[in-house]
């Protein structure tokens, strides 16, 4: 049965595939890898769940840790949202760059004959929408335990650019840590120093919008995370190749 | 290479000198504060240093660009030094600026935007030799290395901005704003001698630092190069 | 079809590839032979241009490494010891992510035909992870040949496999060569190797040490060639 099979194989093999046209592009390489990574994740749904546990942990946390009464407590819920935030993000971070290289996998990416960008961006643009999907679900429950209103359109901008930010560089620096031998310690290390700018402008403009402040005020640190995403995705866009070459 | 330059030698026994005359100005022939007395003199060895701290970053940043252009080792030797000389004044920098602090202001630490970046820069750094260390081949730990500096050097600047934002939250701590935040406050002539000429000092022995540590750098490079030689 | 002039790669000051010439004429199939860390995958991965040559030519398909990178991986299928497939996609799904990467535009035809070709149809909608190694290997080599590539490298790829694998895998092999691609295989074992490739050539110290085709074997055997060409 075996010698038939194949035989049989070897002979339709002997007639060459249907004439394969190979049209490689940027566009479609990048939404190739997010709608990899997307229907991975949703399968396992592992690194969501993680990352959605952790976070509701450490709001946890920071309610014992800050025993503070409402008036305070009003203050501190941008810190606090942006801190849990950039927690969460490193975990995911880190797993999403540890799928790629342990099984070589991204060795496969590499092979593919597009721009090394077009991976740069499918792979942040899926870390940011695993970053997003947290949020997501994070603001309805902290909302809800400390009778907050956080859904006001200026707020989700903010923290639509602050994790655009954040997740320009993590996913560049994770390209990075997760070839050293230190791993998942060290993107932490390397991307709290470096994405101190993004975290603090969130979190001032966050605390702006939450307090009602003149929008006068709000505008500068908006600007200023403006000018961080794009100056921060041009330079992984262009340094991405570098940093993943051999 | 081998032997120590001259010019080298030279430039040591100036860095000695030059840093005795500077504290000489700043401890004897400065005049003294009227408001903050004599912890005041401290100012003029923190700014001097924190000069000279940001010369090695701006060195290092730059180094790590023209490292991803050139792709020649002598930029990544380059890197290092200034990374590792700008790490370490940096940190007399702040050490200073909590001496300074705390009797003349009660506090051990100010949040004014200098000396907060000065100390987010210093974590850049821990990070970046952390980074190096976690690589074996020194081409990697080159390029990854050049990345990170030219990300800090781009994400540093931007905190320092930020931070002079939350001003409003963190109260300027009263008589800082004479003093470090706007960087010319009112000197006298004898001040401002023991100023730049501890400017100069820093630089001199920053150049100082820096010749002997590429030196350095050659010289373990030179090492390893023997070692894989005598192990075939 | 592959032309490679006194190739050098050297890791930070270790050299792996001192000089290697190698010259495969379309259609052939090449066994790489030769003993643990001659640098066989460091060669591979020098053709499949997953690594840069520190020195030397490298033509693969009519295209310069590294320079016209982007070329040569088009016409390219990679098969290394690692399955590169992602455990928590199905077969069919593995197939369709590298098909959207390669730019195959018509990819569920192709991916069923793929399919076929391996032997792997009736398991085309089952998880990867859930796939014995020979298995997983298999699509492997049916991921590397899904944009119907010219030159096809193999890594070691009988590693791990058991005796009916091994087979299978035989098979696959002789389908893909069959139809008129250009194979270089690197291999420990050199009975498999016999059997398949049209020449063979080993790589020893860095530089390919000898190289002979199965006619010129017809009066030696492998084995005493591949020692001749060690001890040389």
């Amino acid at each position: 049965m075996q010698a038939r099979t194949s035989a049989r194989r070897l002979q339709a093999a002997k007639n060459r595939p249907s004439s394969i046209v190979c049209r490689p592009s940027f566009v479609k390489a990048m939404m190739a890898v997010v709608q990899k990574d997307l229907a991975a994740e949703f399968r396992s749904r592992e690194l969501l769940s993680a990352m959605l546990v952790f976070s509701l942990l450490v709001i946890l946390i920071f309610n014992f840790a800050l025993e503070l009464d409402i008036k305070t407590r009003q203050s501190v819920t941008a810190g606090v949202l942006w801190t849990t935030f950039a927690f969460a993000g490193t975990l995911g971070l880190n797993r999403s760059m540890a799928v790629e290289k342990d099984r070589g996998c991204m060795d496969g990416l590499l092979l593919a004959p597009v721009d090394r960008a077009a991976i740069y961006f499918g792979k942040a643009i899926s870390n940011l929408a695993f970053m997003l999907i947290v949020e997501a679900i994070v603001l309805p429950v902290y909302s809800m335990l400390y009778n907050v209103n956080l859904f006001q359109a200026g707020l989700l901008g903010v923290i639509l650019l602050g994790s655009i930010g954040y997740t320009a560089v993590g996913t560049l620096l994770a390209a990075m840590s997760v070839q050293t031998r230190t791993r998942d310690v060290l993107l932490p290390i390397l991307l709290f120093p470096v994405a101190i700018p993004v975290l603090l402008a969130s979190v001032k403009a966050s605390g702006g919008l939450l307090d009602g402040a003149e929008f006068s005020e709000i505008l500068t640190p908006l600007n200023i995370l403006i000018v961080y995403d794009v100056i921060f995705i041009a330079v992984a866009y262009m340094v991405f190749d570098f940093v993943v070459e051999e | 290479m081998q032997t120590k330059p001259i010019a080298l030698t030279i430039l040591d026994a100036a860095s000695v000198i030059v840093l005795g005359i500077a504290a000489y100005l700043a401890l004897v022939f400065a005049p003294t504060e009227l408001v903050m007395g004599d912890v005041q003199r401290v100012f003029y060895f923190h700014v001097g240093t924190a000069w000279v701290g940001l010369l090695g970053f701006l060195i290092a940043a730059l180094s790590g660009v023209v490292y991803i252009i050139t792709k020649d080792m002598k930029w990544d030797r380059f890197e290092v030094a200034a990374v590792e000389v700008s790490t370490m004044f940096f940190f007399i920098t702040i050490v200073l600026g909590s001496i300074w602090a705390r009797p003349a202001w009660n506090t051990w630490w100010t949040w004014d935007p200098r000396l907060t970046t000065a100390a987010v820069t210093e974590l850049i750094y821990v990070a970046y030799f952390m980074l190096r260390q976690g690589i074996e081949d020194p081409e990697k730990r080159a390029r990854f290395g050049a990345v990170y500096t030219l990300l800090g050097g781009i994400s540093a600047p931007i905190t320092f901005m930020v931070i002079r934002l939350f001003r409003t939250i963190h109260p300027v701590v009263i008589g800082n704003q004479s003093a470090a935040a706007q960087g010319g406050f009112d000197m006298t002539a004898d001040m401002r001698t023991a100023f730049f000429f501890a400017l100069f000092a820093f630089t001199v022995i920053f150049i100082d630092l820096m010749w002997h540590r590429l030196r350095l750098g050659a010289f373990q490079e030179k090492v390893e190069q023997l070692k894989l030689k005598v192990s075939i | 079809m592959i032309e490679v002039n006194q190739l050098v790669k050297r890791f930070g000051l270790k050299v792996v590839l001192r000089g290697a010439d190698f010259n495969v004429r379309p259609g052939e199939f090449v066994a790489l032979l030769g003993p643990n860390g001659a640098g066989k995958t460091t060669f591979l991965r020098i053709l499949a241009s997953l690594s840069r040559p520190s020195m030397g030519e490298v033509k693969v398909a009519g295209h310069r490494l590294p320079g016209e990178a982007a070329q040569v991986r088009a016409k390219l299928g990679v098969v290394s010891h690692l399955p590169l497939l992602y455990p928590d996609l199905t077969a069919e799904e593995n197939l369709e992510f590298y098909a959207r990467m390669y730019g195959i535009s018509n990819f569920h035809l192709r991916v069923t035909e793929v399919l076929e070709l391996i032997g792997l149809e009736r398991r085309r909608k089952d998880l990867v992870r859930t796939f014995s190694r020979g298995m997983q290997q298999r699509l492997a080599i049916g991921r590397a040949v899904i944009h119907d590539p010219e030159v096809m490298l193999f890594d070691e790829p009988y590693t791990g496999l058991d005796q009916d694998a091994s087979a299978m895998l035989d098979d696959v092999l002789r389908s893909v060569a069959a139809q008129g691609r250009t194979v270089v295989m690197t291999s420990h074992d050199l009975a498999r190797a016999e059997d398949l490739a049209t020449r063979f050539d080993i790589l020893s110290r860095g530089v390919i040490a000898a190289s002979a085709t199965k006619k010129d074997l017809k009066r030696t055997n492998l084995l005493a060639f591949y020692k001749q060409a060690l001890v040389d």
